[in-house]
């Protein structure tokens, strides 16, 4: 019954992207929730989750505070896992492999699946060390790849320019968007193929907001995004497709411009044109 | 009127302000009390020359130096049975130190000020520091060499001192002599006797074991009779010179130059000599070993000991201390028995310390040490190695007494630090012990230092249970010497803290000890305080390289 569902949606799915292809050629599915459901101890947090999220395109979660759009989330890279009493049924599939299989090694996952946080968190060290956290812990101390990699992960965040000079400073003396953006280079030094987006730009100011979302115009070329927010506005300037949740249910997903143009549910319309939430 | 004052609030702020003074007053008073006292000890006092009309009419001179006075009142002082005068309002009574233990078998005096006739500094008056019996105080006769005399009068001074300052190397020559390299002798000796033993008991000693200790000690034996030789040698020419000097009652005293420390003349020195002369005796203060039962002489073995049995501590407890809160924190489930581990934990930190040092002498000691001695050194038996109080059981002792406050400061530092800051690392697919060792733990670095500090300040300061498992007053060898393996963990070591109470409370003379418990004290305070200075620096280094993200 279940299986028959999901099928049902990936057509659905189907239809959808064959209807923007005009501005984007078809393109597989990178990641795939399969039946979702998750409790915090009693509460149910998400029912019935399924979606598909496009290889190299941007998706956005939108909805109102407590819908879940975080949660699930953070179920992509199983960041759920540090929290005690969250119970998890259902699959995602990353490439057709469910993460959730007991054989899956959660580090290695999170290789493959980056994740930038609401508030920036470099670490205390300097803007260097920030980057290469990442390969350091995968064993690499050649000093040579290093560099070359923390260059590159720095221009890839648009960072480069204004840090070259500045690698050895603490990290902590950046501004906030600064910092934002270094985190995004610290992920991206590990190159994941996804990378989630947790309202990565609500603690920036304008100008910071802007450049993050230049940035994640610019990473999709390399990389599945999947990006939480609160900003209708931010979700429609970056997004490719949109998906609205509420009370723990994906209500719909589509293109973005289909979603905000032309949204298919009542409530959907109505939290897009702000009339709850 | 009073209600409304009340109501302001200002009541409290005085108290409050009231309870904080009190509070500064209290730790200056301290301070400056052990500081003052402590500190004056070493300035070279006039000695006078009083002559004195005893109670009964007899006349004699008294050499001394004022070291108290006391002001009786008129009633006071008759019912206690002084006969007073008409016009006499008060009886001043001085505490002399006169010294010459030898000669007159106490080293202060009372003496009433109103008995006094007449008061003079003479510049010729000597102090002599000797080796045994105390301070000699007089007038300089003579020196002879070999008996003859070969000078005398006030002429003699200068030649006295060169030859003390001979007899001083000499004396060191001798004691390196005695302790480095007899010293090393007999070390060797003792190890070669254990190897023997042992191998008798493993039934390893053949022939040729038999021969090649054997030559060892030969080895040793011919070193020793060499030491010995040059020791009879230094030993003669010691004893050469001996002066001879006058004591208050007139009668000649003679003193062998190899018992003497310093000869000195305070009433003929210049303010800079004496600053001279106090930068010597604090020096020696600082870096010799004691004399006379601890009365005189230096406190470097107890300073080093503390220090020593501190740094060790340190090494035990802190990576003890921060495995078993990371556990409680990060690992353990929350819940029922975590709850009870805390709970226990922070009681541990109450336990009287003296209860450590039972539980030190009975479970470290007797029963590990005893398994250790029967396990490891069956040679050495019926004397303990391990299984007697000693430098590594006080360490262990006192890091057992400090573990809870390094715990719960480790435990509240891992606590602060942000949620983000652990996701941000496992979001980059390091795992939880990654996490931890690259990121949390340095972050908590700082809380860890102040944990250590923390128990660095207690265990200094600790003296109840050092006494049960390793603490003497006197330990003839530091723990730590050049002889293999260097640091010798079983040995017995000095502390300051016990040193204040044996010098102080157990000393043959306490009087003449008391102004040295002064200077110890404030030199525990001064390592405390160093000990402590140290660790917050790094400290702060660290806390500004891991400074937390704000909020």
């Amino acid at each position: 019954m279940a299986a028959q569902e999901s099928r049902t949606h990936a057509i659905d799915m189907n239809s959808v992207l064959r209807g923007q292809s005009k501005k984007a050629p078809p393109t597989e599915v990178c990641v795939r929730v399969e039946d979702l459901n998750l409790f915090y101890g009693q509460k149910q947090a998400l029912h019935n989750v399924t979606m598909d999220m496009p290889k190299k395109r941007v998706t956005a979660y939108i909805g109102p505070s407590g819908c879940g759009k975080s949660t699930l989330l953070r179920c992509i890279n199983r960041m759920n896992d540090l929290v005690d009493s969250v119970r998890i049924e259902g699959k995602i599939l990353i490439d057709n492999e469910n993460i959730y299989d007991k054989s899956v090694n959660v580090a290695a996952l999170r290789r493959q699946v980056g994740m930038v946080f609401q508030k920036p968190n470099p670490f205390p060290k300097s803007i260097f060390e920030n980057v290469a956290y990442g390969l350091r812990i995968q064993g690499v101390n050649d000093k040579r790849i290093l560099e070359e990699t923390v260059e590159n992960a720095l221009r890839g965040a648009a960072l480069w320019d204004e840090m070259k000079d500045r690698l050895n400073d603490n990290a902590l003396g950046m501004s906030g968007g600064q910092q934002q953006r270094l985190v995004i280079a610290r992920a991206i030094a590990i190159e994941p193929e996804v990378l989630l987006l947790d309202e990565p730009a609500s603690a920036l100011d304008p100008i910071s907001t802007l450049k993050i979302e230049e940035l994640i115009n610019e990473l999709k070329e390399k990389y599945t995004i999947v990006i939480v927010t609160h900003n209708m506005q931010q979700a429609a300037r970056v997004s490719d497709y949109t998906a609205f949740m509420y009370m723990g249910e994906l209500i719909e997903m589509g293109t973005t411009s289909e979603l905000f143009t032309n949204p298919r549910k009542k409530q959907t319309e109505d939290y897009i044109t702000g009339r709850y939430g | 009127m009073m209600k409304l004052w009340f109501k302001s609030g200002k009541p409290w702020i005085w108290l409050n302000a009231a309870a904080v003074s009190t509070c500064l007053i209290m730790v200056v008073g301290l301070l400056g009390l052990i500081t003052v006292r402590g500190v004056g000890h070493f300035w070279p006092a006039q000695v006078g020359q009083y002559s004195y009309e005893a109670d009964n009419g007899k006349q004699e001179i008294i050499f001394g130096e004022k070291v108290d006075a006391t002001v009786t009142s008129l009633a006071a002082a008759k019912s206690a049975g002084y006969k007073m005068a008409e016009n006499e309002d008060a009886l001043i009574q001085y505490q002399l130190k006169t010294g010459n233990r030898d000669v007159t078998g106490a080293d202060f005096r009372w003496i009433q000020a109103r008995r006094v006739k007449e008061e003079n500094y003479p510049t010729n008056m000597m102090v002599i520091e000797r080796r045994e019996w105390g301070n000699f105080y007089g007038q300089l006769l003579e020196l002879k060499e070999n008996n003859t005399v070969i000078a005398s009068g006030e002429q003699a001074l200068p030649i006295v001192q060169e030859k003390l300052a001979d007899a001083l190397i000499m004396f060191k020559t001798i004691n390196t002599l005695e302790k480095k390299e007899i010293g090393a002798v007999n070390y060797g000796l003792e190890r070669l006797r254990l190897e023997e033993k042992k191998l008798a008991l493993e039934n390893h000693l053949d022939t040729e074991a038999k021969q090649r200790i054997a030559a060892q000690k030969t080895d040793y034996d011919l070193k020793y009779k060499q030491y010995q030789t040059q020791l009879a040698e230094l030993y003669q020419k010691i004893r050469q010179h001996t002066l001879v000097a006058k004591t208050e009652s007139g009668a000649s005293v003679t003193i062998p130059l190899a018992k003497v420390v310093r000869v000195y003349q305070p009433n003929a020195m210049g303010l800079f000599d004496k600053i001279g002369h106090y930068g010597v005796k604090v020096r020696e203060f600082l870096t010799d070993e004691p004399r006379e039962a601890n009365t005189e002489g230096g406190i470097f073995p107890a300073i080093f000991g503390t220090v020593l049995m501190v740094l060790i501590m340190s090494v035990i407890v802190t990576p003890f201390g921060v495995v078993a809160a990371v556990y409680l924190r990060e690992y353990a489930k929350q819940g029922f028995v975590t709850r009870l581990i805390r709970i226990a934990v922070n009681n541990l930190a109450g336990v009287p310390s003296v209860v450590y040092g039972v539980f030190g002498l009975g479970f470290f000691v007797y029963i590990l040490g005893g398994h250790i001695d029967t396990l490891f050194f069956p040679e050495a038996a019926p004397a303990p190695v391990f299984g007697t109080p000693g430098l590594m059981w006080a360490s262990i002792t006192l890091a057992l007494l400090t573990l809870p406050v390094v715990i719960v400061s480790t435990e509240e530092g891992l606590a602060r630090i942000p949620k983000s800051i652990r996701e941000g690392s496992l979001a980059l697919g390091a795992t939880k012990f990654e996490t931890l060792w690259l990121t949390v733990l340095p972050m908590a670095s700082p809380a860890i230092m102040t944990g250590l500090i923390l128990a660095v300040a207690r265990a200094a300061g600790e003296v109840a249970p050092l006494m049960l498992v390793g603490v003497v007053k006197l330990a003839p060898t530091l723990p730590l010497d050049g002889n293999f393996p260097f640091l010798h963990l079983d040995r017995k070591f000095m502390h300051l803290g016990f040193h204040i109470y044996d010098v102080g409370f157990q000393s043959p003379n306490v009087e003449a000890a008391r102004p040295l418990v002064y200077a110890t004290a404030l030199l525990l305070v001064l390592v405390i305080i160093s000990l402590n200075l140290a660790a917050i620096v790094i400290r702060n280094n660290l806390r500004e390289k891991y400074r937390a993200l704000e909020g």
